[in-house]
Order: structure tokens, then sequence, then C-alpha cells
């Protein structure tokens, strides 16, 4: 037995499957954040993924981007829900809606 | 059974169950760390596919970096008043899994159809060459050299941003 392409690509569809759940069942923002790195690494994962098979290190070039942006959109994101947080004394997506019309 | 084989289903089972008792926990900072524990299972992944700079860029960014700022800002805000996150419409939780799992059997339709171990067989030596440092920075530095910086002038934007919001209150 040996390991294909497959496995790898099926365990990074169930892993950013699992962060949609994540983001769709949670009402806490920072647990959404989270589920959002979730996808994003399955993502990694797909990307590191062809590009060892295929012999091509273009790929995990572009993992490293993705990293720069995750830790820069997890730096601001945070500061947005520490903002909310200072305003409304709350986390929790159901109440933070003061752009719904 | 090879030693390949093992690493793979030690890793992926360990990331798929963290993965799914992650998003399942009622007290974020148990997300957290499970999240944790998923980021380093990932990382173990990569080594099996001859990735050793970006496993070591995944323990460090992900693992340490950008997980500590998680931990710190769930520690930083009151946790009492995370109790009734998960009371809501049972209706919504079972239209997300019930989504999620026609995405997810369309996907593996998908992989399985298009079957690309047909065409793609493994090469160790070119595999192991590609994933090294030097291969990833000689890219870095010549071909991809306008995005790397684009990349650090997003991180610094980030973290005058982050300076800005955090700082004063919007009112």
């Amino acid at each position: 037995m040996t390991i294909t392409i497959e496995y790898y690509l099926i365990l990074s569809a169930f892993m950013f499957l699992v962060g949609v759940v994540g983001v769709l069942i949670n009402r806490n923002a920072i647990v959404v954040f989270m589920s959002i790195e979730l996808m994003l690494n399955s993502a990694n994962l797909t990307l590191v993924t062809f590009s060892s098979f295929l012999g091509n290190s273009i790929g995990q070039l572009f993992v490293f981007f993705v990293m720069t942006v995750a830790a820069a959109e997890a730096a601001v994101g945070l500061a947005i829900i520490i903002a909310i947080f200072r305003n409304k004394l709350t986390v929790n997506i159901d109440e933070i809606n003061i752009l719904k019309w | 059974m090879n030693i390949e084989v093992f690493l793979f289903f030690l890793f992926g089972i360990v990331a798929a169950v963290t993965a799914v008792i992650m998003i399942t926990r009622r007290n974020p900072v148990i997300s957290a760390l499970f999240l944790i524990l998923n980021f380093a299972s990932l990382a173990g992944l990569y080594i099996t596919l001859n990735a050793q700079f970006i496993a070591v860029t995944q323990i460090i960014v992900y693992a340490g970096a950008i997980m500590i700022l998680f931990l710190f800002v769930l520690m930083l805000l009151r946790p009492e008043s995370q109790k009734k996150f998960f009371e809501l419409n049972p209706k919504t939780k079972i239209f997300a899994i019930i989504v999620a799992f026609i995405v997810f059997a369309q996907l593996v339709y998908m992989i399985f159809f298009a079957s690309p171990s047909a065409n793609i067989s493994k090469d160790v030596s070119k595999s192991v060459e590609a994933g090294t440092i030097e291969a990833i920075g000689r890219e870095l530095f010549t071909n991809y050299v306008v995005p790397f910086e684009a990349a650090g002038f997003l991180l610094l934007a980030a973290t005058i941003g982050a300076l800005v919001l955090a700082k004063k209150k919007f009112d």
C-alpha cells in the first residue's frame, strides 16, 4: 500500500468542510476566526501536496504567501474584535448587528 | 506497513479528529488548544510530503505566533459572556451539516473521477529537492520578488492597522 495523492486531497477537503461547519454553527467571533484559519490551512495542505507530488517548489512559495496573509488577517481581525468588545461588551456575532438595516 | 503509510494515518487522523473537536467545544480556550494540536499534526504531514521549510514555518508562525495571539485575546475578554453561544436554532446546525456533507461528497466524487494519481507519480528526489529552503528561496528572490515585497508591505500595513484599531475607541 502506498499513499497516493488522493489521500491528502480528501483529508484536505474534509478539513475545509469542518472549517465551513465551524463558521456556520459557532456564535463566538473568535472561534469563527479560528475556523477560518482551519480553512486556510486545508488549502495550504492541498498546495503542498501538489507541489511535492509534481516536484515543483512554486506551490510551497504560495503557502508562504498564504501564511503572511493569514498572520495579517489574524492581527487586524483580533484588533477589530477587541474594539467591538469595548463598545458592545460582547463577541457574540448574533448581537453584533449594527450594520444590519 | 511501511513508515510513510503509518505516519500519514497517524497525523491525518489526529488532524481530522482535532478539527472536529475544535468546532464542537463550548470553551473557546479548549478549542484554541486543539487547533494548535491540529497545526502541529499538519506540520508532521508536511514533513511526510518532504516540505521541510513549510513544516518549520507552520510550527513557528501558526502554532507559535498566531495561536498565541488568539489565546491572548481569548483570555483578555470576559469568559463568562460566552456561555449561551451554543443554544442556537438546531435547524441552522442541521442545515450546515447537510450542506457540508453534500459539498464533501461532491469533492470526493470529483477527486476520484479525475484520479490525479494516474497522471502524477511521485519522484522522491525531485520532491525532496523542491522542499528545501534553497529551492524556495531562489524562487522567492528571483521570479517572485515583487510579491515578496508586497507581502512585506502587507505585514507593515497590518501592524499599523492593528495598532490604530486597538488603541482608540471608535465612538
